[in-house]
């Protein structure tokens, strides 16, 4: 057997934008452009067929019976990679090898068609896999078990709720053994239990010697699942590494200067219009910016902004993150209903939201800032779940004396009574 | 890692060596990869058998409707053409004549209206798992097998009514199958990659049918067509199709010649032709539908 299940070589992708509504033309505009080409050229000219390279320049190889994750920012490019992988779509340079059957679970809901039976559905898939009828009939019962519709696998599948469709769609492309299995952000549908599933699932097929490619943003996911993980920005391959590595690389990405993030304006949405975030930092007690925190002083998070018009029930606020993804807390400057009355209105001009984040809350280890500017149920106007990481120290934390990892993300001070009681039978 | 490399070498005992698929872009005028349709040809039989399932759970009428389309068009041509305008049928019964060529026109001209929204309709398909997208197409015209077939049926049953015996000629039927249905494939591979570029091909569909039903022998003759003009009539290949049908159950129309194979020569040259015109399309398809 070879030693490669997946090659991937100067991958590119080029997809055309900007075109009109849909990317499809009609057979008019072709031939009126056909017919008057002097005015064709002029017109092209005046407006260039916008494109973007969604993937660029892209090598890895994958080894066989490897989990292999893709993390990257929404545009990154992970989709992409994915359809080509699995043939649907072509690149537009470069090559790839693939060795063996690939299935895959391209977003929500695989090839099904919604007027089949489950029991087709499964059929169909096979088929489509290249599988003979009684290797399919062979893997049936399992399918139908593992996803929980035993009772509904003669239902037509635009029957099912989105939970079961997707499982049916997992438990498909998982079973039908398929020597590399690419798995695009599917789970996010299921609820907890069937995550669970799936993820077992997917180290099993992992542990029979198949290949298994693993995007999502869901960070806790990547890092139970996977030995490695891509790094994915705008088309281009960032970071190949151990998965712990390269989750704490993307999560930090992004910083101008550490402690600091300010933000280009080619990185502000245009629709955050009129907010304009320009800074976060990271501060100690005396507002100087510093790279990382102590358990056991309190610490200063301060965002800048301007409006460049009046926003009205306007909060600023920052999350707090782990290194997994995992949320701690969220804060808002007008959660206090004193201030949400002061603030209901700003002016236009430019502002500082600061924060003191108290000692003794969190635990030492990596964490990641991210920052919401909305007004509640009117407009988020920016957001950035990853603006800037920074680590903190646990020195002087409580219960220091044990040099050990303590589990957990707040280490909190805590006042324990030890109290010994008499006569209740002890030995 | 060094647990999945063991399972890997016990795997491979039991396995054969994995297919290699090699993916780049294919610049211009693509390879054909017949191989591909082959590999895939349980596929096929399921597609079709999918849009026949389809197809009849979802029209009220179901099978009936494969007899109703071509047998309320006879009468409506025996009234108008038949008796009103006393249009020539060869010296066969008006309604036979025109019925035996609008079994295997009804299975072209709805192939085409089914296999030309083919790829648009599966587009959950086409953007989310690898297949020969050719089978799309395809199968959308073998399913119109089983209306011809059950037209077919009707068909004898009207040759018994008007006395007619069909002659001996009879097992070219399928030869003359075939070529309608490599007529049905060729331009419904070039229509359904054109529908996904081009999205006003399904307002462009009804004339062209309409248009070529004008200049296929169906309400007519073509013994009505000047001796001088029948080889550039042939040209069009379902002309061959519904001669070669009338010649092999009446006995009437052209017997096959140089008509016939004027058709057949188009008719393979619009598949080949289809089929490297949708590969060249097919790349686009997922990025466009
Ligand atoms: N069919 C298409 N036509 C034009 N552009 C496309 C098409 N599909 C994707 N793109 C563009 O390619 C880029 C990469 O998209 P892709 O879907 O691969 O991102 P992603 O990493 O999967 O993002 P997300 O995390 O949001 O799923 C994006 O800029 C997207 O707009
Ligand atoms: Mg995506």
């Amino acid at each position: 057997m070879s030693k490669t299940a997946i090659h991937v070589e100067n991958l590119g992708k080029q997809y055309q934008i900007g075109q009109q509504v849909g990317n499809y033309r009609t057979l008019r505009e072709t031939f009126s452009e056909a017919f008057s080409a002097k005015k064709s050229a002029v017109e092209k000219k005046a407006l260039p067929p916008e494109s973007i390279w969604a993937l660029e320049d892209v090598n890895f190889d994958v080894e066989p019976g490897s989990v292999l994750g893709v993390v990257g920012r929404n545009g990154a490019g992970k989709s992409t990679l994915l359809k080509i992988l699995s043939r649907v779509t072509e690149p537009t340079k470069g090559l790839v090898e693939v060795y063996g059957r690939v299935g895959s679970l391209l977003e929500v809901g695989t090839g099904f068609h919604p007027e089949l039976t489950g029991r087709e559905n499964i059929s169909l898939n096979g088929a489509i896999l290249g599988m003979k009828k009684t290797e399919i009939e062979a893997k049936f019962d399992e399918i139908v078990s593992f996803a929980e519709v035993e009772t509904f696998i003669d239902t037509p599948v635009k029957r099912y709720s989105s939970g079961m469709y997707l499982r049916l769609a997992f438990a498909v492309a998982a079973h039908l053994e398929p020597e590399i299995l690419v798995v695009d952000e599917v789970l996010a549908v299921g609820d907890a239990e069937f995550q669970r599933k799936c993820l077992g699932k997917m180290s099993d097929v992992a542990k029979e010697g198949r290949t298994v490619l693993f995007v999502s943003h869901n960070m806790s996911a990547i890092l139970r699942l996977t030995q490695e993980t891509l790094v994915l920005d705008k088309g281009h391959l960032l970071l190949r590494a151990p998965t712990v590595e390269a989750v704490d690389y993307y999560l930090s990405r992004g910083l101008t200067q550490e402690g600091q993030r300010l933000w280009q304006p080619d990185e502000i949405p245009a629709q955050a219009a009129p907010f304009k975030p320009v800074a976060v930092r990271l501060q100690d007690a005396q507002g100087h910016v510093v790279e990382g925190a102590r358990c056991s002083e309190p610490f200063y998070l301060e965002v800048e902004y301007e409006l460049r018009k009046a926003i009205t029930g306007l909060r600023v606020g920052v999350y707090i993150l782990t290194s997994q993804g995992e949320f701690v807390f969220t804060s808002f400057d007008t959660d206090d209903p004193g201030k949400f009355e002061e603030y209901s209105q700003r002016p236009a001009g430019t502002y500082k939201s600061r924060v003191e984040i108290p000692a003794y809350l969190l635990n030492g280890g990596r964490y990641v800032v991210g920052v919401n500017a909305s007004s509640y149920r009117i407009k988020t106007y920016f957001h950035d779940e990853q603006a800037l990481a920074f680590n903190m120290d646990a020195t002087g934390a409580p219960g220091t004396q044990w040099p050990e990892n303590r589990l957990g993300t707040v280490r909190p001070e805590l006042d324990w009574q030890i109290t010994k009681s008499n006569g209740e039978g002890d030995s | 890692m060094v647990s999945g490399k063991q399972s890997v070498e016990k795997r491979s005992e039991t396995h054969s060596e994995p297919r290699k698929i090699i993916i780049r872009p294919t610049g211009g005028w693509a390879a054909l990869n017949l191989r591909d349709l082959w590999v895939y040809r349980e596929l096929i039989y399921f597609m079709t058998w999918r849009d026949l399932k389809v197809r009849y759970k979802q029209t009220l009428l179901g099978a009936a409707w494969a007899v109703l389309q071509p047998f309320l068009t006879m009468v409506v041509f025996s009234i108008f053409f038949g008796s009103l305008a006393g249009v020539p049928s060869d010296g066969v019964p008006y309604p036979i004549f025109s019925y035996t060529a609008l079994i295997p026109w009804t299975l072209f001209s709805k192939a085409l209206q089914d296999a030309s929204r083919s790829l648009v309709n599966n587009s959950h398909m086409i953007t989310k798992v690898y297949f020969p997208r050719m089978i799309l197409p395809l199968a959308s015209v073998l399913a119109g097998i089983v209306d011809f077939l059950i037209a077919f049926v009707v068909l004898i049953g009207m040759m018994i009514f008007y006395h007619v015996t069909p002659t001996a000629n009879i097992w070219t039927i399928p030869l003359f199958l075939l070529l309608a249905l490599v007529t049905a494939t060729g331009v419904s591979l070039w229509l359904s990659a054109m529908n996904v570029l081009y999205r006003d091909i399904n307002y462009v569909l009804p004339f062209l049918t309409q248009f070529w039903m004008y200049i296929t022998p169906i309400a007519y003759p073509s013994s009505m067509v000047p001796e001088k003009w029948r080889l550039l009539y042939a040209v069009n290949p379902m002309t061959g199709v519904v001669e070669g049908f009338r010649w092999a159950l009446l006995g009437s129309g052209q017997a096959p010649g140089m008509m016939t194979l004027v058709s057949t020569l188009v008719a393979i040259f619009l598949l080949v032709s289809g089929m490297f015109y949708f590969k060249r399309m097919e790349r686009q398809f997922a990025d466009m539908v």
